[in-house]
C-alpha cells in the first residue's frame, strides 16, 4: 500500500455536464505524465421511487412514475400501465393499444427532436469547438435560424400529439391501467393527420442537412464511443422495429444475435445490475457474460443495429443506408444521431399509418377490472432505450415492492467507456481547453440520457483541475471561468 | 437597452417545468430577443454567474449541493421565480421523507441489485434527511405551482417580469395542474 500513500493524482472535474436531460459531474483522472488514465461519469441525484411508491394503491402508479421524468413521461406511464394491465390480468381493447402507440411514438418524436436540435445541434452546427457562451439554440438561430426553427416545430409537434390526447403537454393521465381514459376525436385526429406532411419535410431536410456535415466529424466518428460491445432492444418477433411491445433482442459487436425473443418479464435473468461507490446511476450488464463483458447499448443505435427493417417506407430507406455504415453492427456512438432521426422519421410515418386505421376512432377504449394477479412486470422502448417497471402488490391492490430498470441504467457502463475513449484521444491537460472538454461532454449527449432524477451539483469552477496530495489535501489549482 | 438577464436552475425535479418552458415554443425565440439565458441546463455556463435579473427555479431542495447551490443562486438573483409543485410544495421528491433516507437508498443500492451492495458516497453529495421547498432555506419572491406550470403560465409570468409587472398566477394555474 505504500506506493499508493505516495501517488499524487490529479483529476479534471466537469461539472456540472451541461446540455443533457440530468445532473451529473465527469472526473478524468490523471497520470503523472499528465496522461489521462481513468473516467467517470457521476450521475449526483437519488429520489427513492422504487420506495416511497410502497403502500399506495396500483392505480395510482403511472401518473406518479410519470413524475420520474418531465421529458419522456410517457414512456413511464405506458411502462407502468402495461405492469398494471398484469395486476389486472385484463388484455386491453385492440384500439386502447394503438392509442398508447401513438402517445409512445409522439412523445419518441419530440425527445428525439430535444436531443438532436436543443442539445446536441449547437456542436454539429457551431461545431465542438465553439464559444462556450454561443453553444446553444439560440445560438444555432443565429447561424443557421431553419435549423433552430425546425427544431422547435418538431418537438412542438410531438408535444401538440401528446396534448390532443392526453389533455396536457407534461404528465398527462390519460393512460391508465387496463387502456387509455379517453377515445380520439375525429377533430383531434384530422388535425394531427394536418400536421404530418410538413413534419416529413422537417425530417427529410434535417437528414439531409446532417448527412452533408456529417464528414466534418471524421475524428469524432472514430473515438466518440467506437468500441465493440452487446446491444439490447424490443423488438416485434420478426425482428421489425417496435417501441411498445415485443420480446428482448440482443447482438453483439459483430451483428450476430446472442440472445432473441426473451421474455421481458424474466429481465432479472438476463441483467444485472451493479452499484458503483461514485454514482446514484446503477450500472447494468447482461448477466450470462458477467459483469463489464456483459457490457450493452440501447437506445436509437441498438434499435437500428438490432432492426432489420421498420415497416414504413422512408425509414426503410435510411436504415438500408445506416446498415452500409459498418460490416458489423455500427459500433460509433457518434451514428445514435443518425440513428435517432431515422427513427424520428419512422415515428411520424408511422403515426400516420395508425391514425389512418379504421378502428382508431372505436369509443371501447378500456377495460375494468380488480387486481387479479400480485405481480406485474411492464417493459417498453423508450427515446433512449429499454424501460422495466415491475410491481409486487397485496390482495388489497397496494403496493409491496417496485423495482425500476431505467433506459440510461443500461448505457452506464457504455458511457463510462465512451468519455475515457473520446478523453484519452482529445484531452491534453496542461492545455486545456473548452473544446477538448466539450467533447467529453458530446459523446454523454449522443447517448442523449435521461437523469431527469438527478440535480445539478453547484460547481463554482467551471474547469478545476487539482493536484491532490497523498492525505487528499490539494497541492494545486488550476481554475478556468 | 441592455437585455434582462435570466437563468433556469433545475434542483431535484423531473425535468417538466423546464420541458413547459420550452413549450412555449416560437415564443422562445421572442424571449431571446428581450433577454440573454445566461445560465441554464441549455446553455454552457458552468457557474452561476452574478447580476442575473430573472432566475426560474424548478425542484426542491434535497442533497447538500441543492442546498449551496440555492444559497448561491439567491444571492446573485434579483428575482427568484419557485417554479412548479416541486419547488413551491416539494411535492413527489418530498414523498422520500416519510421513509427517511436509509430506507430508500437501501432499497435501490443494497436491496435491488445484483453486485456492489452499498450506498454511494465518493463523488456524489449527500442527500438531506428532509426534502424541502426553496422558501423553507432561502426567500422567493414570486410562487408559480403546476406539475408543471402550462407553457402559457410560464410566458405569462416570464413576460410580466421581464415588463416589470407582478404576475397574478392564481387564475392561470393551480397545484397538481
Amino acid at each position: 500500500m505504500s506506493d499508493v500513500s505516495e501517488k499524487t493524482t490529479k483529476t479534471i472535474l466537469i461539472d456540472p455536464v451541461t446540455r443533457i436531460e440530468g445532473h451529473s459531474k465527469i472526473t478524468l483522472h490523471l497520470d503523472e505524465q499528465g496522461r489521462v488514465e481513468d473516467a467517470r461519469f457521476h450521475v449526483t441525484q437519488f429520489r427513492g421511487f422504487e420506495k416511497f411508491c410502497e403502500g399506495r394503491p396500483f392505480y395510482e402508479m403511472p401518473s406518479l412514475m410519470a413524475r420520474i421524468c418531465g421529458i419522456c413521461p410517457v414512456s413511464h406511464l405506458i411502462a407502468s400501465a402495461k405492469a398494471c394491465d398484469q395486476l389486472l390480468a385484463v388484455r386491453i381493447p385492440p384500439t386502447a393499444e394503438k392509442l398508447r402507440r401513438i402517445f409512445g411514438l409522439a412523445q419518441v418524436l419530440q425527445s428525439h427532436a430535444l436531443s438532436f436540435f436543443h442539445l446536441s445541434s449547437p456542436d454539429l452546427v457551431l461545431g465542438m469547438d465553439g464559444d462556450p457562451s454561443k453553444q446553444h439554440l439560440f445560438g444555432v438561430a443565429e447561424k443557421n435560424p431553419e435549423i433552430a426553427r425546425h427544431g422547435i416545430r418538431l418537438r412542438q409537434f410531438g408535444q401538440q400529439i401528446i396534448e390532443r390526447l392526453g389533455g396536457k403537454r407534461i404528465h398527462p393521465a390519460w393512460i391508465v391501467p387496463g387502456g387509455v381514459s379517453e377515445p380520439l376525436t375525429q377533430v383531434n385526429r384530422d388535425a394531427i393527420l394536418a400536421g404530418i406532411p410538413e413534419t416529413l419535410k422537417i425530417v427529410e431536410h434535417t437528414l439531409d442537412w446532417f448527412k452533408s456535415v456529417r464528414e466534418k466529424f471524421r475524428e469524432e466518428i472514430t473515438t466518440f464511443g467506437n468500441f465493440p460491445s452487446l446491444f439490447m432492444a424490443i423488438t416485434k418477433p420478426d425482428g421489425g422495429l417496435t417501441f411498445y411491445d415485443g420480446g428482448v433482442t440482443i447482438v453483439d459487436a459483430a451483428g450476430d444475435v446472442v440472445a432473441s425473443n426473451l421474455d421481458a418479464a424474466h429481465y432479472p435473468e438476463y441483467i444485472g445490475e451493479k452499484v458503483e461507490s461514485w454514482s446514484y446511476l446503477k450500472s447494468a450488464y447482461y448477466k450470462p457474460k458477467g459483469y463489464a463483458e456483459g457490457i450493452y447499448r440501447v437506445g436509437p443505435l441498438a434499435r437500428m443495429n438490432i432492426a432489420n427493417h421498420c415497416g414504413t417506407q422512408r425509414a426503410d430507406q435510411e436504415l438500408a443506408e445506416f446498415h452500409e455504415l459498418q460490416r458489423t453492427a455500427v459500433l460509433s456512438s457518434f451514428h445514435f444521431h443518425f440513428a435517432r432521426l431515422i427513427e424520428a422519421m419512422y415515428c411520424v410515418e408511422r403515426l400516420e399509418q395508425l391514425l389512418t386505421d379504421p378502428e382508431i376512432l372505436s369509443k371501447h377504449v378500456r377495460s375494468f377490472a380488480r387486481p387479479n394477479c400480485v405481480e406485474g412486470v411492464g417493459a417498453c422502448e423508450a427515446p433512449r432505450g429499454t424501460l422495466f417497471h415491475h410491481y409486487k402488490i397485496n390482495e388489497h391492490g397496494l403496493i409491496q415492492w417496485v423495482n425500476l430498470v431505467i433506459a440510461t441504467g443500461h448505457n452506464n457502463l457504455a458511457m463510462n467507456r465512451s468519455i475515457l475513449q473520446v478523453a484519452k484521444h482529445f484531452v491534453v491537460a496542461e492545455r486545456l481547453t473548452p473544446g477538448m472538454l466539450n467533447r467529453v461532454e458530446a459523446v454523454i449527449r449522443t447517448y442523449d440520457p435521461c437523469l431527469s432524477c438527478s440535480t445539478h451539483a453547484a460547481g463554482e469552477m467551471a474547469l478545476q483541475v487539482q493536484l491532490i496530495g497523498p492525505q487528499g489535501e490539494v497541492l494545486d489549482e488550476v481554475r478556468r471561468p | 437597452m441592455s437585455k434582462l438577464r435570466l437563468a433556469t436552475v433545475w434542483l431535484d425535479g423531473c425535468s417538466g417545468c423546464h420541458m413547459s418552458f420550452l413549450d412555449i415554443d416560437e415564443r422562445l425565440l421572442a424571449v431571446a430577443q428581450k433577454a440573454d439565458l445566461v445560465y441554464s441546463p441549455l446553455v454552457d455556463a458552468k457557474v452561476f454567474p452574478e447580476a442575473v435579473d430573472i432566475t426560474l427555479v424548478e425542484g426542491s431542495v434535497s442533497s447538500e449541493e441543492d442546498l449551496h447551490k440555492i444559497k448561491l443562486v439567491r444571492q446573485r438573483t434579483k428575482i427568484l421565480v419557485s417554479l412548479g409543485d416541486c419547488a413551491v410544495t416539494a411535492n413527489v421528491p418530498g414523498m422520500r421523507n416519510s421513509f427517511g433516507v436509509k430506507a430508500v437508498t437501501d432499497r435501490a443500492y443494497c436491496e435491488n441489485v445484483s453486485i456492489g451492495s452499498g450506498v454511494p458516497t465518493e463523488v456524489v453529495p449527500k442527500l438531506l434527511a428532509r426534502v424541502c421547498p426553496i422558501h423553507e432555506v432561502v426567500p422567493v419572491d414570486v410562487f408559480v405551482p403546476g406539475c408543471p406550470p402550462s407553457a402559457d403560465t410560464i410566458f405569462y409570468v416570464l413576460n410580466e417580469l421581464i415588463e416589470g409587472r407582478n404576475p397574478e398566477v392564481s387564475t392561470r394555474t393551480r397545484f397538481g395542474a
